[in-house]
């Protein structure tokens, strides 16, 4: 794994290098989400990036509509759904929302207004009842569960996802750094100012690193993926854990602030010297440095789904029973230590029933049929249990008083 | 200077025009001055320039049928446009104009026409500090009220109220001005003709302030219509058409930031794109204002 | 009609009032007058009623946090949600630094451009050159934003604060302004970019003020045998050094509200101050701009709109300090109309 060198750093050829490499994790999930025969719609995704942006037009998908098994699947626009829902929150999956979501309109007309505003913003818009639905990767506290405005609220997994550490050193563009979770949290708190540190240097032998001031980028909103980082410096820095600590917004020893992981990796991007954390697909998809980080198992791993899937199943018999759960620095050789969920916030008991009918669709899209394209995008689909767990939540909430899935 | 017995001492006993020594060392010292105030013009106007340079070239390849008739593109995409963004501002700005005008021309006539004392005073005093109240404060603020509470949600008609409270101001200022400028014998002459006020003023002072009216009008709406801060926190944004104001809506400074700060090199050339045509709407109404103004001057 | 009051004045048409019922009143109840004037009324009073409910709300929604910290909210440079401290010191810092270079940039700047516009400029030149520079605060905040992120920014990080780093940063004391990694997003960029945006300002004030200065003082200079630079320093800078102050500060209450511009080059970080121009800071409203909407606890989002408060009350000082400035110097004149 730590040997695959990507020789061509073209987009697409790393894309489709992902998603081959895992198109089996992919399937697995997909097979035990729901006892379908859904190798149709596997290989064509695989097969879809290689010629460019023309999006699989949700045909092929949609047109298998499976039978088996009492499977429920959303095959199409549902009388009485509202036409219109408005989420807000995580950057980490925006970019995989916005390809749910505008293949999601082509399938059923539903025009879902998803605004990448940061996790805490998502929290925040939830809680205020601002958005029909929230998106966080970074579960809600009990605290913040009490303040919301609407009564309980539920978390649904959607995906998984890597959080990168992501840099752009001129002269180094294809090599990939090796960084331990110390490094990572001295170079964040600003007490390793270059890139020729002794500490970096002696894990990345053979590479010759620059002596330039290192320029570290961090969130500048709530941010899921700040939680996610912190949460995981935290858990193997104690200095980093008594003086910074894990949160969607933190008190950022130094750098600057980008906002959405869009803006880091745009900042990463513009900042020659400068090292960011990303979900991964925002790295792939501008050919940024993307380093390997040492697990819990001392290997250096390379940020991708099987290592993510890998820390899923580490944690799975630890997933308490309303899903929120952190999955960094697990057990497990291949096991990528900084992956996480990530989930979207509903309220259970909804009062607009036709906009709860058109919610519970969305989610049950989402954690079914949709997770085909989270492989092409380098976030993992979720495991079977996980999905079988989310169904229960969607079946749970209700509109206006009564149950709100229309059960297709 | 002022001592006329020190004056005396500074005549020269040649002749006051003769070149001296001293006389070109300020001379010199004066071009040297002029031509560093002439740089500073110099500097003034070419940051103009240079900015819309900018805007016009790296803009220019993002405009295409596309870019005015599709909605954004999932990340990392290539293609689509602004469409939903630029009904958006249209029918956000058509709205604030609908709430903002009436309060700012009833405001400037009470100001130039009814208003008396202290209180014209008073509230021109608030209208001035609203005026420079920082637009983002405004956003706080209709968030507090309109998103939070009475609507409930982020929505179309949080931004146009927003963006309503900052062109309040700009309206009466313009408004008081331009009505205190029509001659008090055109008002003579209507009451005397026994006219009740309201007729007056509606009949006869602001048609002959119209042009000065219609610029403070659209000198409001090319301000508000490139506000951002506030609507970041009232309206949201927007990637698909609405027409439902009490929904978040887009508008074009909201997808301009969004494409900006995105890693993806096709969404900056859109970004571009988006600022060339947020200023050539500007620089069209503020074209016409000046036609307009022109006209009337003459 | 004859009930009409008209022997007292014309000066002014608030002063003709109806002596008597109105003829329109006594058909109908209310008279078409009366709602008009009332219309009126209703309209000039929402003005003071939005800045009063404006205000009141945000103190509301800010005292959790005014309450816990105290003085502390303004004299602390902890901002740390983790730790729930909330000291916005480092945004008040940022704000004044970015607003005093901008002005230190564009002071000068502005009213050389005024200076060349009313005292040198030929006179085909003038309308376009004011104009032209007038036009600047025509282009959005998030087009100099966007413009200072692509253009600027890369510009700063390569070629100007390496500069300043080598050509300032050795002397003492101001060389402290100018230390440490280039990153081109920070407090110094900010402050050129607000420079920009406030020039606009500072030169049609000035433009004004130095039009309102009367011809017979620079004729007098002149005629005492000074050149065109003696006369404006000696005779014409005097006389309008008040109006020129009160622009600048016109300036810095543009400067001291301005959002997106700044946001997208500031760098965005509640770091602890720095003496340094080149660290990435936050200014009040880029902090608003970016934890907004998403802070997430009570404590934190009443602390945000603490520095909403704070920023709202700073800027009114300001203005009502330029307005005072100007104005006295506009009656000074006894010409009315200078304002803003």
């Amino acid at each position: 794994m730590t040997t695959d060198r990507p020789e061509t750093t073209s987009r697409r050829s790393m894309v489709a290098r992902l998603s081959a490499t895992f198109a089996g994790a992919a399937f697995l999930a997909a097979c035990g989400a729901e006892a379908e025969p859904a190798k149709a719609p596997a290989a064509p995704t695989a097969a879809a990036k290689a010629e460019p942006t023309k999006a699989p037009a949700a045909a092929p998908p949609t047109a298998p509509a499976p039978a088996a098994t009492g499977a429920v699947a959303i095959t199409g626009p549902f009388e009485g759904e509202a036409k219109t829902l408005t989420g807000a929150g995580a950057t980490f999956p925006a970019a995989l929302y916005s390809k749910y979501f505008n293949e999601y309109n082509k399938l059923t007309k539903v025009e879902v207004n998803y605004q990448s505003i940061g996790s805490g913003g998502g929290i925040k818009a939830i809680s205020d009842q601002t958005a029909d639905f929230g998106a966080t990767d970074s579960p809600m506290t009990d605290a913040q569960l009490k303040e919301a405005k609407g009564g309980e609220i539920l978390h649904i997994p959607m995906a998984l996802g890597a959080v990168v550490a992501t840099y752009n050193i001129p002269g180094l563009e294809t090599t990939k750094l090796k960084f331990t979770g110390e490094t990572l949290a001295a170079i964040f708190l600003g007490t390793i100012t270059k890139w020729n540190d002794p500490k970096i240097a002696a894990d990345n032998a053979g590479v010759k690193l620059p002596a330039e001031d290192i320029v570290s980028i961090h969130r500048s909103d709530g941010s899921g993926t700040s939680f996610v980082f912190t949460d995981y410096l935290s858990a193997v820095s104690a200095e980093w854990k008594t003086k910074v600590g894990a949160s969607t917004t933190v008190n950022w020893p130094g750098g600057v602030g980008g906002k959405g992981n869009e803006g880091v990796a745009g900042e990463v991007k513009q900042t020659p010297f400068s090292i960011g954390y990303v979900e991964l697909i925002y790295a792939v998809q501008n050919k940024l440095g993307v380093g390997l980080i040492k697990n819990k198992a001392g290997q250096f791993v390379e940020p991708n789904l099987a290592g993510v899937t890998g820390a899923a199943a580490a944690a799975a018999g630890k997933v308490a029973p309303d899903l929120r759960v952190s999955i960094v620095d697990q057990d497990g050789a291949a096991t990528y230590p900084i992956s996480s969920f990530t989930w979207i916030l509903a309220y259970k008991q909804m009062t607009d029933a036709a906009k709860a009918t058109a919610l519970t669709r969305l989610l049950w899209w989402g954690t079914h049929e949709a997770q085909k394209f989270n492989g092409d995008l380098g976030y993992a689909p979720l495991p079977a249990e996980i999905v079988t767990k989310g169904e229960a939540m969607i079946k749970s909430i209700t509109g206006a008083g009564k149950p709100a899935f229309p059960g297709k | 200077m002022a001592d006329p017995s020190t004056l005396s001492f500074k005549v020269s006993p040649v002749s006051p025009l003769a070149p001296d020594r001293r006389y070109v060392a300020r001379k010199f010292y004066g071009r040297f001055m002029a031509g560093l105030i002439t740089v500073a013009a110099l500097v003034g106007v070419s940051v103009l320039w240079i900015i819309l340079g900018y805007v016009i070239v790296r803009g220019a390849p993002a405009i295409n049928l596309d870019f005015f008739t599709q909605r954004p593109l999932p990340y990392g995409e290539v293609g689509g446009g602004i469409a939903p963004s630029i009904t958006g501002t249209l029918l956000i700005l058509a709205v604030a104009a609908l709430i903002g005008v009436p309060v700012g021309l009833g405001c400037g006539i009470y100001l130039a026409e009814y208003g008396r004392g202290s209180v014209v005073e008073v509230i021109r005093f608030c209208s001035d500090l609203l005026a420079g109240l920082p637009s983002i404060v405004v956003g706080v603020f209709v968030w507090a009220i309109l998103v939070r509470q009475v609507v409930g949600n982020f929505s179309g008609i949080a931004g146009a109220v927003s963006l309503a409270i900052i062109m309040v101001p700009i309206i009466v200022r313009t408004v008081e001005a331009v009505l205190l400028l029509v001659p008090y014998t055109l008002r003579e002459a209507a009451l005397a003709l026994g006219v009740p006020k309201w007729r007056m003023v509606i009949s006869v002072v602001l048609p002959s302030a119209r042009a000065g009216i219609i610029t403070g009008l659209v000198l409001s709406v090319a301000r508000a219509g490139g506000e951002t801060a506030p609507l970041l926190l009232t309206t949201l944004g927007n990637q698909f058409f609405s027409w439902n104001l009490l929904e978040p809506i887009g508008a074009i400074p909201i997808q301009l930031y969004n494409y900006a700060v995105a890693p993806y090199p096709d969404w900056h050339t859109k970004a571009w794109g988006s600022a060339l045509v947020l200023i050539s709407v500007i620089g069209i109404l503020s074209t016409a204002v000046r036609v307009a103004t022109r006209r009337q001057n003459r | 009609m004859t009930t009409r009051d008209v022997e007292n004045e014309i000066a002014s048409p608030a002063s003709w009032t109806v002596q008597g019922p109105p003829i329109f009143a006594r058909r109908g109840g209310v008279g078409a007058d009366d709602v008009f004037k009332w219309l009126v009324y209703i309209t000039a009073f929402a003005v003071p009623a939005v800045l009063v409910a404006l205000f009141i709300l945000l103190v509301i929604d800010a005292w959790p946090a005014l309450e816990r910290f105290g003085l502390g909210f303004v004299t602390s440079s902890n901002w740390d949600n983790v730790k729930e401290q909330f000291g916005s010191l480092p945004y008040i810092y940022g704000t004044v630094v970015t607003s005093l270079l901008a002005l230190l940039i564009a002071t000068p700047v502005g009213v050389g451009a005024a200076l060349f516009v009313t005292e040198y400029a030929p006179r085909p030149l003038r309308v376009p050159v004011s104009f032209t520079i007038e036009l600047l605060a025509a282009i959005p905040s998030i087009i100099f934003g966007l413009w200072g992120f692509f253009v600027l920014t890369p510009i700063m990080r390569s070629t100007v604060e390496p500069f300043m780093k080598s050509a300032v940063g050795p002397l003492p004391v101001i060389g402290s302004l100018f230390q440490g990694p280039s990153v081109g997003k920070d407090l110094f960029t900010g402050g050129v970019i607000l420079s920009i945006m406030i020039l606009p300002t500072i030169v049609s004030i000035s433009r004004e003020v130095l039009l309102a200065v009367p011809t017979m003082q620079r004729e007098g200079m002149l005629a005492l045998g000074a050149t065109r630079w003696e006369a404006i320093r000696e005779a014409i800078i005097p006389y309008a050094r008040v109006g020129i102050a009160g622009a600048a500060i016109l300036g810095l209450a543009r400067a001291l509200g301005e959002t997106m511009a700044v946001t997208m080059v500031i760098g965005n970080s509640s770091r602890k101050i720095t003496g340094s121009l080149l660290t990435p800071g936050y200014t009040m409203a880029s902090a608003i701009a970016n934890q907004f909407t998403e802070a997430d606890n009570p404590l934190y989002f009443s602390a945000i709109v603490g520095v909403a408060a704070l920023l709202l009350v700073v800027s009114a000082i300001v203005n009502v300090a330029a307005r005072l400035m100007i104005w006295q110097i506009s009656r000074g004149v006894a010409k009315g109309g200078t304002r803003g």
